[in-house]
């Protein structure tokens, strides 16, 4: 039986992400339900705004590069930390 | 759900802060604006 | 161009209180697929055993699926009765998992042999749980009947034959099994499965069982001392009222019941929860117009279920935040107001509150027989419980 890798320790955002492709992302008014069919973890993304980020990163060729573009300059750490936190939970993984 | 070589059964629903160990608290309560986890095991649906 | 990044809801809105207002479609739900069932537990909470003739046809369940796919509930817990004695059993799972519906199901095991177990741990997306009141068999097979011990051994043997992986084992907490928690955790251990453990309701025949087999205040506090050592140990929520006692347990600690889950019954009704399957309960059927999805979206139910709830006699309590005033089930039927003490409360206003009741305990609420198997005066034939098992103390 394979065995998943495990998420990187450290979130690097110069790598490419992506939504994981066991999430179910589900729209609600406060942004979204996410998931993980694989490990049955349930996360709530909380922004509208991080629900698109994380929708739109396989996209774009880093991590970082999605936030320099959808994502307001006095906002980019918080957002990187919230993908940091979802790469830990496998909401996100490296592409 | 795409067919991943993921063993479909493990269970993991505890209720996790998923935190980076290198931040400090305020960073962290700023953080749970934007992500949260809980666990709801069924919430009384599997008895 | 970049995106708005005010949040739309209420900002720092606990997540909590969002979900008291109810969610677009159900996180997950219980669906019990049939009332029939093989056994005849004596605290069954639909109290199953007959199977009805209306029950959903494959095509109807097919149908509820499609439903629940397009409203992406992630996962259906189900249950019964004894789901694996629909003989579309393994088609109805195998449509649901198809359609990005996850499987839970709850089943007493006696239909999990070698066979079925090789084909269960083929299978991706389900989750099962096995059925299980006691350590070992006596404690066990007094709730559940004879054999039902060994019939849930012997099913979590095949499972771990067949290399299903982690299975879990779900115990109703009892007086009479609170002695056996550690017992019951190595018993998991044992086979690499997650314990869970959950609350009697007085709900379907449980109604009649409740008062000699809920649990003593003290032990409901050896329960919860227990489980704050244990966060590995599941319990759905089920003891959301004992988090008035400290920390809070883990989950949401609130009833999720019409707002985040709720129940589909065999004949296509639609519950809070499977523990008030009662007309006062009932929001729709899935066989009505709009189907399951304008039930859960626009029943009158489930939309005063969503507006906030009257704190009532608890408002004087300092720990209502910390246990909502408990399981609405537990309040129903044991005769107490939604609005008030869960018959359970910690602190034992509850108790207190069923002695000033001033009509006497026979006006609560009964669910009657239901689907229960019935010897031939029409009375319900559940386990007989041995002389020794049964209290003398009420409540």
């Amino acid at each position: 039986m394979a065995v998943p890798a495990a998420p990187p320790a450290v979130f690097d955002a110069g790598l490419g992400w992506r939504k994981h492709p066991q999430i179910a992302l589900r729209d609600e008014s406060f942004g979204a339900l996410a998931y993980h069919f694989g490990n049955r973890r349930l996360t709530f993304l909380k922004s509208r705004p991080l629900v698109e980020l994380v929708a739109s990163l396989e996209r774009y060729e880093s991590a970082q590069q999605a936030i320099d573009d959808l994502v307001p300059p006095h906002e980019h750490e918080r957002y990187r930390r919230a993908l940091a936190r979802l790469a830990a939970s496998e909401v996100i993984d490296v592409r | 759900m795409g067919s991943c070589a993921m063993t479909p059964n493990q269970t993991a629903e505890h209720d996790q802060a998923v935190e980076d160990p290198t931040e400090t608290t305020d960073e962290l309560v700023s953080d749970d604006l934007l992500v949260e986890e809980v666990s709801i095991d069924g919430m009384c649906g599997v008895y | 161009m970049s995106v708005d990044v005010r949040p739309l809801d209420t900002p720092g809105e606990p997540l909590r209180e969002r979900f008291t207002r109810g969610l677009a479609a159900p996180i997950c739900l219980t669906w019990e697929l049939t009332y029939a069932c093989n056994l005849a537990c004596v605290h069954c909470l639909s109290s199953s055993g007959r199977r009805d003739p209306r029950e959903l046809s494959a095509a109807e369940a097919m149908g509820v699926v499609d439903e629940l796919s397009r409203l992406q509930v992630f996962y259906v817990n189900i249950g019964g009765g004894e789901p694996m004695l629909r003989p579309d059993f393994f088609d109805l799972v195998g449509y649901a998992v198809e359609h990005q519906v996850g499987v839970k199901f709850s089943t007493n095991g006696t239909r999990i042999d070698a066979a079925r177990a090789e084909q269960l741990a083929g299978m991706d997306y389900v989750d099962i749980q096995i059925s299980l009141d006691g350590a070992v068999a006596s404690t066990n097979d007094a709730v559940r009947g004879d054999g039902s011990y060994v019939a849930a051994r012997t099913a979590m043997d095949h499972l771990a034959a067949a290399g299903f992986g982690p299975f879990k084992i779900s115990v109703v907490m009892t007086r009479h099994n609170i002695a056996e928690l550690d017992a019951l955790a190595e018993l998991a251990d044992g086979y690499g499965a997650q314990l869970r453990l959950t609350r009697l309701r007085p709900s379907g025949r449980g109604v009649d069982a409740w008062a000699s087999l809920h649990p003593t205040a003290a032990q409901q506090r050896q329960l919860y001392h227990w489980l704050v050592e244990r966060p590995g140990v599941l319990t759905g929520d089920s003891f959301f009222h004992l988090s008035a006692l400290g920390e809070p347990l883990e989950g949401l600690n609130l009833c999720g019941a019409g707002r985040v889950v709720c129940l589909i019954d065999p004949v296509g009704d639609v519950y809070a929860c499977p523990f008030v399957i009662h007309d006062e309960f009932l929001a729709g059927n899935v066989r009505d117009d709009g189907g399951f999805t304008s039930v859960w979206r626009d029943s009158d139910l489930f939309t005063e279920l969503r507006q906030p709830q009257s704190v009532g006699a608890c408002a004087s309590c300092g720990s209502y935040d910390a246990c909502q005033g408990g399981c609405m089930a537990a309040k129903f039927y044991t005769g107490l107001p939604l609005d008030g003490p869960d018959p359970e409360c910690v602190f034992g206003h509850g108790e207190e509150a069923l002695a000033g009741r001033l009509e006497g305990p026979g006006s609560a609420p009964h669910p009657g027989i239901g689907h229960s198997k019935v010897d031939r005066h029409g009375v319900p034939v559940p386990v007989p419980m041995p002389v020794r098992l049964r209290s003398a103390t009420r409540g």
